[in-house]
């Protein structure tokens, strides 16, 4: 009896979870610089004082593909990097959106509580893993799958207020228009019926919470189970309403606008007339022209996405084991298993 | 049972089927003082915003899910009773609330802050160690409120003790627990400070006691716990 050593194929590598969205993609700028630095420190050509300089925040900046800028912080510190979130300013001075939203309020909504929120989450992921984490991954750690941690709320909050500022421009309001309006036609059958919905939404978010225009890329509103066939009329703007501190963030949506439905937000201006601060946001403030910018990062990011997942698919459909291949493993040759009488 | 049906086959409009078959609905209650009168604590245009249009939604709101569910179930709408609920939660929860908390306050001339006596007052004591004790832990706990809702002293009727709780948006009590009877509620919804204090909360409940009316809360502890 010999022993026929066999050439087994390549046992099947495992496949890849098909959860959106794999993490890789959600680096934003921090974690790559993080990603970078930790590469760079071997390297004798960059000091650490360059790392800490604005050169290497944009440089780095500028391998995110999102439109989204986010500010990098450096404490300078010789030999570490530490990092924490920034309060980041609205893009118009605190007076610019008068008289539609006062100065009064974006110095309370804008100075106390988003500065509140950015204080208390950089005292709350101080000297834990989080700290290394840009703010989209902070949130998606300590959402913790609906699980919520503590630094959720803050993190959040954050978030949630920076899209928010850069929701608004002064003299903002009127029509949207190019291929967002012909999404909006095609999804809301027109803009009046975006604009209902967007009401409806805003006023009936009991309690505190947020009023949200999002582009959703699956039809499936399970998070687990992947669109088998996707196609572009798949992929369509949505309006949602989230409590407290929710962004669609958790949802795996692609947030376009916001409006804080919270009291705050209005009481001031509006005391408790929520639908004329609601009426006053879509007619005067909103920015359409970053809504269209937002959805075309979006549809550049879901594009991404999509050819990633092909490839990813390409490899498996390699490594399947076919039905008869089966065989080898268990041997139809009678030469493997010897006899017991030899 | 026959007048209904009499009237549905008189095709009597249903409003006045609601009213035959007796629905219930209800109507702002009055304060037992001026808007201003718990100055400096709460400003009176707190108060008034506060009675005249907060409370006022709610209850205008609540009465029209009302007439609607009474509609549904006389129909057999089941869906449609359901779908109501989360209204009624809302909207039946502040006017329960509010109700309560109007009668929680009191001007400092007609009692409003003066510590509890009588059994309620030793029972914050057995319970808390302290009145300060009970309310520093009754400020922590609202300030701790994430969005909207209300602070609680309650008294638990089955164990006859007292607990400290806090709700979320305008949930009543009993939907943390059947057998909690409301003793004090604080509202920490942004709108029942705003004006005044602003994004700070901690003062809003800081101050918030010097007009907090011990005597309703103590008639309401011995009608449960009887000596």
């Amino acid at each position: 009896m010999s022993f026929k050593p066999k050439t087994l194929p390549n046992p099947p590598k495992p496949h890849p979870q098909p959860n959106y969205p794999h993490p890789l993609y959600r680096l934003c700028c921090r974690d790559r610089e993080m990603l970078m630095a930790s590469v760079t420190t071997i390297s004798s050509h960059l000091t650490s004082a360059f790392l800490s300089t604005p050169e290497f925040c944009r440089l780095s900046q500028s391998l995110h593909s999102s439109q989204r800028q986010r500010r990098c912080t450096r404490r300078y510190v010789p030999g570490t990097i530490s990092a924490s979130i920034d309060l980041k300013p609205p893009p118009y001075p605190l007076n610019a959106l008068e008289p539609h939203m006062s100065k009064e309020t974006l110095e309370y909504h804008w100075g106390k509580h988003h500065r509140g929120y950015v204080n208390n989450l950089n005292k709350q992921i101080e000297g834990t893993e989080l700290e290394e984490l840009s703010l989209e991954s902070i949130i998606s750690a300590s959402y913790n799958k609906g699980d919520i941690l503590p630094a959720f709320n803050n993190a959040a909050q954050v978030w949630n207020h920076e899209f928010f500022w850069e929701s608004m421009k002064p003299g903002g309001g009127g029509k949207p228009s190019g291929e967002l309006l012909e999404l909006i036609n095609r999804d809301f059958g027109s803009f009046e019926g975006l604009v209902h919905e967007f009401k409806l939404a805003a006023t009936t978010q009991f309690g505190s919470g947020w009023a949200w225009l999002v582009y959703k890329e699956h039809k499936l509103d399970i998070p687990n189970a992947r669109n088998p066939r996707p196609s572009e009329e798949d992929k369509k703007l949505v309006v949602v309403k989230s409590p407290n501190a929710i962004n669609p963030l958790v949802w795996e949506y692609h947030p376009l606008l916001t409006l804080d439905v919270w009291e705050h937000a209005y009481y001031l201006d509006f005391e408790n007339r929520r639908t004329d601060y609601i009426s006053t946001f879509l007619s005067k403030l909103v920015s359409w022209d970053t809504v269209s910018s937002r959805l075309e990062a979006a549809k550049v990011l879901v594009a991404e996405r999509e050819r990633e997942m092909e490839e990813i698919d390409a490899i498996d459909d390699m490594d399947t084991i076919e039905p008869e291949d089966a065989d080898m493993y268990f041997g139809s040759d009678a030469d493997d298993f010897p006899e017991d009488d030899e | 049972m026959a007048l209904r049906t009499f009237a549905k086959t008189l095709g009597v409009p249903s409003r006045v089927q609601q009213q035959l078959r007796g629905l219930q609905t209800f109507t702002l209650p009055d304060l037992a003082y001026d808007y201003g009168a718990l100055e400096p604590a709460i400003s009176g245009d707190i108060m008034q915003l506060h009675h005249q249009k907060h409370h006022q939604t709610y209850i205008t709101n609540y009465n029209k899910a009302l007439e609607q569910l009474d509609d549904a179930i006389a129909k057999g709408d089941a869906s449609t009773a359901v779908k109501l609920q989360s209204a009624i939660k809302f909207n039946g929860g502040g006017h329960v609330n509010h109700s309560i908390f109007w009668k929680n306050l009191a001007p400092t001339k007609e009692g409003g802050g003066e510590s509890p006596h009588g059994s309620l007052g030793w029972a914050i004591d057995e319970s808390f160690g302290s009145l300060e004790k009970l309310i520093a832990k009754m400020n922590a706990e609202g300030a701790a409120v994430q969005g909207s809702g209300w602070v609680w002293l309650a008294l638990d009727k089955e164990l006859k003790r007292l607990v400290v709780e806090t709700t979320a948006n305008q949930d009543p009590l009993v939907t943390v627990g059947p057998s909690l009877v409301p003793l004090i509620g604080i509202d920490v919804w942004e709108h029942a400070y705003y004006l005044q204090y602003k994004n700070v909360r901690p003062d809003y409940l800081k101050n918030i006691w010097k007009v907090i009316n011990w005597k309703y809360a103590s008639e309401i502890y011995e009608k449960e716990c009887p000596k």
